[in-house]
C-alpha cells in the first residue's frame, strides 16, 4: 500500500492536536510537561506523518497494564516500539531519548491515530504503561531512557548493526538540548562519524531551556552547528516550527556521515498565554485559579 | 505527626554560613534538591555543572584537593550509577571530603527505574573509604551535615526534600554509626532505614497492640556498620530479626545485618523486607510500596512469619495509627 502523504496544513493540525491534548492534561491534573510539547509538536508530527518510514502500529491502541520488567521469565512482553510498527528493515526506527517528553510522545501517537482516546486517558495512571518518564514498555519508546543522553549510543548500535547486516532503513534519534551537555552524546557522535553511519539521523529540539533555567546560563553548549560539524556530522540548523523546513532538513543528503538536524524552537510556541510566565517552565504548573482560568480560556479557543 | 518543610534547605544554608569553604555543585536539579536558598545567599559558592554528572564528580575532587568542601546535589541515582568509576577513582580512592547528597531515594520517585536508587547502598558499600548514610526524618537532616563533617571522608546520603516527618525529638541529633532505638522489645529485632523507619513505626505500633514486643532500630549509618547496639538487639531478640529497607534486599541494610549475625555467630532467622532483587517501574509511592511488598503490612507479615503466628491484622489498623508527637522511646 502506498504511504499516505500529508500536506503541511494537515501536519500543522496534528501538531495543534498534540498541544491541545497536553494542555487538557495540565488543566485536569495541575500541570504537565507543556513546554516540551510546544517546542517539539511540529518536529514529532512531521517525523511521524512525513519523514519516517514506519509501518502501521502493532500496539494495543488502548494501552495495557504494565507488563513487567525484562528478565529470564519475561522477555516476550509487548514492547513500546510496537506502536511505531515493525522494527525490521526496511522500516525506519525511532528512538526518543529525553524520557520526560513521554507525554508529548504519547499525545503524538494519539494525534496520529496510534493510541486511542481510552489509551491516552491512561497517561500517568498507576499500573499502566503510559508512565510520566517512559521506559521500553511505554508506547513509542525503544529504550529505558530516563537517564539522559544514553539512548543515542543504543540507537547508533542499531544503525551500526543494520550496516553490518546490509539492511536498509534509517535510525532516527530525538534529543533535547539539555541532554547535549552529557559527554556521552559527543562520544556517540564521534563514533557515528568514525563508522560513517549515514543511516543515522539525530534530531535535536533546541528549546533553550532546562530545569534550572535557560540553557546558556546553566551550561552553554553553543555553537552547536560548529561543534557537531567539527565532530564529523553533516549538520543543518532550522526553525523547528517550520514544517517544510523540517521535511527538507531531514532529507539532506549525508553520504558517509551521520546527519544532525538542529531545530531551534520556543517553549511557549502555540501557547502565547504562557509568554508572561517568568518562572522556570520545565514543568508548567496549572494550579492557581488564575493559571487555571488562563489555561482553560486558551484551551477553549483551540480548534 | 508533625511535617516539616525546607529542612535540608535551611541546613545547607546555615552550614554555608559557618563554613566558608563549602561549595554547592548542581547538575541541573538544583531546583529539585533544596539548594536554591543556598544559591540566593551564596551565589559565588553555587556552581552549575550542567547535565554532566561524571565531570561534576571529578571537578569536585579537584576542588576538594584545593581545600574546598564540595557538596554535590542531584537525584541519588545520578550520583552513583553512571558516575561510579569517577566516584571510585577520583573521589573515594583519595578519601576526599566530597559529599554526594542524593534525593528521592529508592521508591520515593514516580520516575521509574532510571530515577529509583534501589541499589545505591549495595553498590557503594563495596567502595572503600565511602561513608553511607540514610535519613529517616527531619531531626536526622538537621544534624546530618555536622555529623558527616566530623566523620570525614567522602559520603553518600539518601536525603529527603519537601514535606518531611518529624519522628524523633529535635534535641536528639543523628549520631555517627549509632542507630536510634525507636522501640524497646524482646520478641523481634527490627532494623529500618529511610522511609521504612516511618512505615516501621506504624507496623510496630500495630504489633504492640497485638502483644508482640519489638526492638526497633532506625539505622542512619550504613557504612561503617559496626554499631554495638545491633549485636545487642540481635542477641536480645527471642525469635530473630527483620530488616526493612527502601532498597534491594541484596546489598543493603538486610545484608549489613546478615553479615553481623554471621560474624557474631548469632544463629537466628532473619527476614529481609525490601525490593526483591527486581528493577522497578514508575508509579505513585504508596502504589509502589504495596506492589513491591515494601509497605508497613509487608513488615508486619515478616514479623508474623518470624514468630509463627497469624495475627489477622487488617490494613485499617495500620491506617488508624496516628503518631502523637514523638516523645523519645515509645
Ligand atoms: C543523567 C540525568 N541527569 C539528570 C536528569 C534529570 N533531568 C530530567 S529532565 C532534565 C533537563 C533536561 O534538559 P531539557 O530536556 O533540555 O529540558 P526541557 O527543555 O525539557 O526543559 C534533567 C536534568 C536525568 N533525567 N538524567
Ligand atoms: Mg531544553
Amino acid at each position: 500500500m502506498a504511504k499516505k502523504t500529508y500536506t503541511n496544513e494537515e501536519i500543522q493540525r496534528t501538531a495543534n492536536k498534540i498541544r491541545k491534548q497536553v494542555l487538557k492534561f495540565a488543566i485536569e491534573r495541575g500541570g504537565c510537561y507543556i513546554t516540551q510539547t510546544n517546542s517539539s509538536a511540529e518536529i514529532l508530527a512531521t517525523l511521524y506523518l512525513d519523514v519516517m518510514n514506519l509501518g502501521d502500529s502493532l500496539g494495543d491502541p488502548d494501552g495495557i497494564p504494565f507488563p513487567g520488567v525484562p528478565g529470564p521469565d519475561n522477555m516476550d512482553f509487548p514492547r513500546g516500539s510496537l506502536y511505531n510498527g515493525p522494527t525490521q528493515a526496511p522500516y525506519d526506527r525511532f528512538f526518543l531519548s529525553p524520557a520526560h517528553y513521554a507525554c508529548t510522545l504519547y499525545c503524538t501517537l494519539f494525534a496520529v491515530g496510534r493510541v486511542s482516546e481510552t489509551g491516552i486517558e491512561r497517561f500517568n495512571k498507576d499500573g499502566w504503561i503510559f508512565e510520566q518518564i517512559g521506559a521500553e514498555h511505554s508506547p513509542g519508546f525503544e529504550t529505558t531512557a530516563g537517564s539522559l543522553a544514553q539512548t543515542i549510543s543504543v540507537a547508533c548500535g542499531h544503525a551500526h548493526a543494520r550496516k553490518l547486516k546490509g539492511e536498509e532503513g534509517t535510525i532516527w534519534c530525538f534529543m533535547s538540548d539539555g541532554e547535549l551537555e552529557e559527554g556521552q552524546l559527543w562520544e556517540a557522535i564521534q563514533a557515528a562519524a568514525f563508522y560513517k553511519l549515514d543511516n543515522f539521523v539525530l534530531v535535536c529540539d533546541i528549546n533553550g531551556q532546562q530545569i534550572e533555567g535557560p540553557t546558556k546560563e546553566i551550561m552553554n553548549t553553543q555553537p552547536l552547528y560548529d561543534r557537531f560539524t567539527a565532530f564529523g556530522a553533516k549538520t543543518v540548523e532550522i526553525d523547528g516550527h517550520d514544517i517544510q523546513a523540517i521535511k527538507d532538513a531531514c532529507r539532506t543528503a549525508h553520504p558517509g556521515q551521520p546527519l544532525v538536524v538542529l531545530c531551534n524552537t520556543k517553549p511557549t510556541h502555540g501557547m502565547p498565554f504562557l509568554d508572561h510566565r517568568t518562572e522556570r517552565l520545565h514543568f508548567v504548573n496549572v494550579k492557581t485559579p488564575e493559571q487555571i482560568a488562563e489555561a482553560k480560556a486558551f484551551y477553549d479557543s483551540m480548534e | 505527626m508533625i511535617m516539616e518543610t525546607n529542612v535540608y534547605s535551611k541546613s545547607i544554608t546555615a552550614w554555608g554560613a559557618e563554613h566558608p569553604e563549602t561549595v554547592v555543585l548542581s547538575a541541573d536539579l538544583g531546583t529539585s534538591c533544596e539548594i536554591m536558598e543556598f544559591k540566593k545567599n551564596y551565589p559565588d559558592r553555587y556552581f552549575s555543572l550542567g547535565i554532566a554528572e561524571q565531570n561534576m564528580i571529578g571537578w569536585a575532587a579537584g576542588l576538594a584537593r584545593e581545600g574546598f568542601l564540595p557538596y554535590l546535589h542531584s537525584f541519588g541515582v545520578f550520583l552513583y550509577r553512571r558516575v561510579l568509576d569517577q566516584v571510585e577513582m577520583s573521589v573515594a580512592y583519595g578519601n576526599l571530603p566530597v559529599g554526594l547528597v542524593g534525593f528521592v531515594p529508592g521508591l520515593t520517585t514516580p520516575g521509574g527505574v532510571s530515577h529509583q536508587s534501589t541499589n545505591d547502598i549495595g553498590t557503594l558499600r563495596s567502595v572503600p573509604n565511602m561513608r553511607i548514610y540514610s535519613i529517616a526524618d527531619a531531626t536526622d537532616i538537621e544534624g546530618f551535615l555536622p555529623m558527616a563533617y566530623e566523620a570525614g571522608g567522602p559520603f553518600y546520603v539518601r536525603m529527603f526534600r519537601k514535606s518531611v516527618p518529624r519522628l524523633f525529638p529535635a534535641n536528639e541529633p543523628i549520631q555517627f554509626n549509632h542507630a536510634r532505638i525507636a522501640a524497646e522489645g524482646s520478641d523481634v529485632a527490627l532494623f529500618t532505614e529511610n522511609i521504612a523507619t516511618e512505615e516501621g513505626l506504624k507496623a510496630v505500633k500495630v504489633l504492640q497492640n497485638h502483644g508482640v514486643s519489638v526492638q526497633m532500630l532506625s539505622v542512619s549509618t550504613l557504612k561503617p556498620f559496626t554499631d554495638p547496639q545491633v549485636v545487642d538487639a540481635l542477641k536480645k531478640a527471642k525469635y530473630g530479626a527483620v530488616t526493612y529497607e527502601n532498597h534491594n534486599i541484596i546489598g543493603g541494610l538486610g545484608t549489613c545485618v546478615a553479615e553481623v549475625m554471621a560474624e557474631n555467630g548469632i544463629g537466628k532467622p532473619l527476614i529481609k523486607v525490601g525490593v526483591d532483587d527486581l528493577y522497578t517501574h514508575g508509579a505513585s509511592k504508596m502504589f509502589l510500596l504495596k506492589k513491591y511488598n515494601v509497605d508497613a503490612m509487608s513488615c508486619i507479615k515478616a514479623v508474623e512469619k518470624l514468630i509463627g503466628k497469624d495475627l489477622g491484622i487488617e490494613e485499617s489498623e495500620i491506617e488508624a495509627v496516628r503518631f502523637e508527637d514523638f516523645n523519645g522511646v515509645a
